[in-house]
């Protein structure tokens, strides 16, 4: 008989823990343009090798290049800018906000701008998105009103939500922004059901899911999975590869697994791999794959590689479980210096505008933060009412809520 | 009028339901051609298409969590849980989010589903074929609990479930499919066809949730039930021959309370029976209750009548089920009390 050692477990590790040099070196990049991009009916099968790659447009030089660049005009470009600078000057404000008690909790989106904001320019109005926490850019990049996502924040007697939801647990049914919830992801097949009521009424209108890699490891997920591919349908299916799940490193959740983009290969769903942080490369991606959703053929599952700079939220401290280097180690750059020296190599824009763009988005995203603070702030100023708790768990109010609510005195 | 059985009830109100309203859809495990496990939906798939009665992976929180996104769509989702007891994978996707959905939007998405379980024991289903969890639905807010007790009220009040802006989980007496059960398993269970609430209208109707029933008038005490115990409790007033006033809850959650508390201060005395364990019951949340609202008019300590607190056995199951001589028992005691 054989004799066999000792069985051992297998716990995977990061690269490099706080005090060690940040090491991407195990991250293999393909060159900007250098992936093909396929017909949008393309047989899963055939396109394997996108679950495995990055795709890219922007090159080291600011060019766009290769067979996915050429989608966006340069006014559509310099908007998509705007926006993830007002993104990201609207996290700096809320940050500031929450650690002066002005409300308990805030969730930024610092390195993953490009992420959301380039997606929703994919989508048209009546789409649904079922986001997560970190997808703020699908409203902004939408001109939805940054004063009621800082009422939302700040749980004043102006928040649409009532005071009910956490800080950036926003809804917005007209914006195609589904209620976020806290646990995770629920909302993936939640958007697959979405899409298939779309399908069954013979709508012409598609839904987004959003997921963390983390969170892929939920079996949620892999029922939406299985549910997109067996009813085709016309739902993106979308994971924000950020590398952290709070402390725990994307390894933990992916397993040994190639890559995320690859779970998508068992169900028969064609799978890509993007630059997360390359605003051309995630809109071109997201608008291969709504084009596909509209043409009816079904799921899509993209996978944007991309790095939490910032902590998870307020509630975290990212130096006790990375270098704090690391951010800057991040081989795919920051999304917003990469669109500016796009559009500065294209001539389209300037240092000296970027300053001034950077003053005007400050100037408005401050004049927000004023008309919202108006209406209170967590702890000051004006609330929504006691009632409110009880108002809008059902339809009607039954009779004992009706009770209880007078009980409080309402 | 027609004579129909449980199941063809709850066909004819999907059917109904169907008909009437093109964003209902009915969709779960073995549903579609084959009709379902307990040919609840047979014939909707042929006479409605395959995009609007069908089959689902086998997945409850896939279902129950498309389900929901169908109705953030504007659909009507009635769902089939096949048993009551494969609910579990899908508890966060009811209880954290169809329930919550309107709160924590304030109303800008809302969730209108159905989702119907088989539920309870005495057709020898084992652990996992046989439970009752109304209770771990009851403590949830948002959501709505039915539980009817013969083909009458199951078409109604699931024609109101499907009409009903909240979700609603619809729990269906799996004892009760094919006749009423009168608590002894020694007897064949009488057809439905020879009982009056066997007759049910043909077309539209419904029965508002949240209304009790007293399914037969008394003085000496009230036996509060639901679903396959109210056969049982008025098996057992019959073999005693105690006056007793049998209440059929038929909504769990909101709950018929004015009924329950005229009952009782009438009678003075109460027995709370389901099959479900004892332990942390909903028969806890009506003795509660009823002492609170009724406990100066009460003349005997309340009486709970349930299923052990103990897994659903196999080979035992009809030491299990509380039958008419346990309740009879209970209905003796609380007289002498």
């Amino acid at each position: 008989m054989t004799e066999f050692q000792r069985l051992s477990l297998h716990v995977p590790e990061p690269a490099v823990r706080p005090g060690g040099t940040p090491d991407f070196s195990n991250v293999s990049i393909a060159k900007a343009g250098a992936v093909a991009r396929p017909p949008v009916d393309s047989a899963p099968e055939d396109i394997r090798d996108l679950a495995y790659s990055i795709i890219r447009v922007l090159n080291r030089e600011g060019e766009a290049v290769g067979p996915w660049a050429g989608f966006l005009s340069d006014d559509e470009l310099l908007t998509g800018l705007r926006h993830m600078m007002k993104l990201r000057t609207f996290d700096a404000r809320m940050l500031m906000a929450q650690r002066q008690g002005k409300t308990s909790f805030y969730m930024q989106h610092l390195g993953e701008e490009a992420v959301s904001c380039a997606f929703r320019k994919a989508l048209r109005n009546g789409d649904m998105n079922f986001p997560t926490y970190r997808q703020a850019g699908l409203l902004i990049a939408d001109d939805y009103p940054m004063e009621e996502m800082m009422n939302q924040i700040f749980s004043n007697e102006s928040d649409p939500l009532r005071g009910r939801q956490l800080p950036v647990m926003y809804s917005s049914r007209e914006h195609g922004f589904f209620t976020i919830s806290g646990n995770l992801s629920t909302q993936y097949v939640q958007a697959v059901g979405w899409a298939m009521a779309s399908a069954i009424k013979n709508d012409t209108k598609i839904a987004a899911a959003w997921i963390g890699d983390g969170s892929t490891a939920e079996s949620d997920f892999h029922s939406a999975l299985v549910f997109a591919s067996t009813y085709k349908a016309p739902v993106i299916l979308n994971i924000v590869n950020n590398q952290w799940a709070i402390s725990t490193f994307q390894g933990i959740a992916r397993g040994g697994s190639g890559t995320f983009a690859a779970r998508g290969l068992g169900f028969g769903i064609p799978a890509l791999r993007v630059d997360g942080n390359d605003y051309l490369a995630v809109h071109a991606v997201s608008l291969w794959a709504a084009e596909r959703a509209r043409r009816n053929l079904g799921p899509t599952l993209i996978e944007y590689v991309t790095y939490r700079v910032g902590a998870h939220s307020t509630s975290d401290d990212p130096s006790a479980y990375r270098p704090k280097t690391e951010s800057e180690a991040w081989p795919l750059g920051d999304p917003v210096l990469r669109l500016k020296k796009h559009l500065i190599a294209k001539g389209a824009w300037s240092e000296s505008r970027h300053v001034q763009a950077e003053a005007e988005i400050l100037d408005e995203v401050l004049d927000a933060q004023k008309r919202a603070e108006a209406h209170g702030t967590l702890h000051a100023g004006g609330k929504p009412s006691v009632r409110d708790i009880f108002d809008g768990v059902y339809a009607d109010m039954p009779a004992h809520i009706r009770r209880q609510r007078q009980e409080a005195g309402y | 009028m027609a004579r129909m059985t449980m199941i063809e009830a709850v066909r004819s109100a999907m059917d109904v339901s169907m008909e009437r309203d093109d964003d209902v859809v009915v969709f779960g495990e073995d549903v579609g051609y084959f009709g379902g496990v307990f040919r609840c939906t047979q014939g909707l798939q042929a006479k409605y298409g395959k995009t609007r009665c069908f089959d689902a992976p086998i997945s409850e929180s896939g279902i129950v969590g498309t389900a929901i996104g169908m109705a953030a769509y504007g659909l009507k989702p009635c769902v089939e849980i096949q048993f009551a007891d494969y609910m579990y994978p899908a508890y966060d996707q009811i209880t954290q989010e169809a329930a919550r959905i309107r709160y924590r939007s304030n109303g800008d998405f809302t969730c209108p589903i159905v989702l119907r379980m088989p539920t309870g024991g005495g057709i020898f289903g084992g652990q996992t074929h046989s439970q009752s969890p109304e209770a771990l639905f009851t403590h949830v807010c948002g959501l709505k609990v039915v539980v009817p007790s013969n083909p009458y009220d199951a078409k109604g009040l699931l024609i109101a479930s499907i009409e009903d802006p909240d979700p609603v989980i619809f729990l269906e007496p799996k004892r009760l499919y094919n006749g009423p059960f009168d608590g002894h398993h020694e007897k064949p269970v009488t057809p439905w066809s020879k009982h009056d609430l066997g007759e049910v209208p043909e077309g539209h109707f419904s029965i508002p949730i949240g209304k009790a029933e007293i399914r037969k008038p008394g003085s000496a005490v009230t036996v509060i039930a639901y679903g396959t115990m109210v056969h049982v409790a008025l098996a057992a007033a019959e073999e005693t021959g105690v006056d007793a006033e049998v209440i059929d809850l038929r909504s769990l959650l909101p709950l018929d309370l004015d009924t329950i508390v005229q009952s009782v201060n009438k009678t003075g005395r109460c027995v709370v029976v389901h099959e479900a364990t004892l332990t942390s019951g909903f028969g806890a949340e009506v003795a509660a209750l009823v002492q609170q609202h009724c406990f100066y008019h009460l003349e005997a300590p309340i009486v709970r009548v349930t299923g052990w607190d103990t897994p659903y056995p196999h080979a035992q199951e009809w030491d299990y089920f509380p039958g008419p001589a346990r309740v009879g028992r209970a209905l003796v005691d609380v007289m002498g009390a």
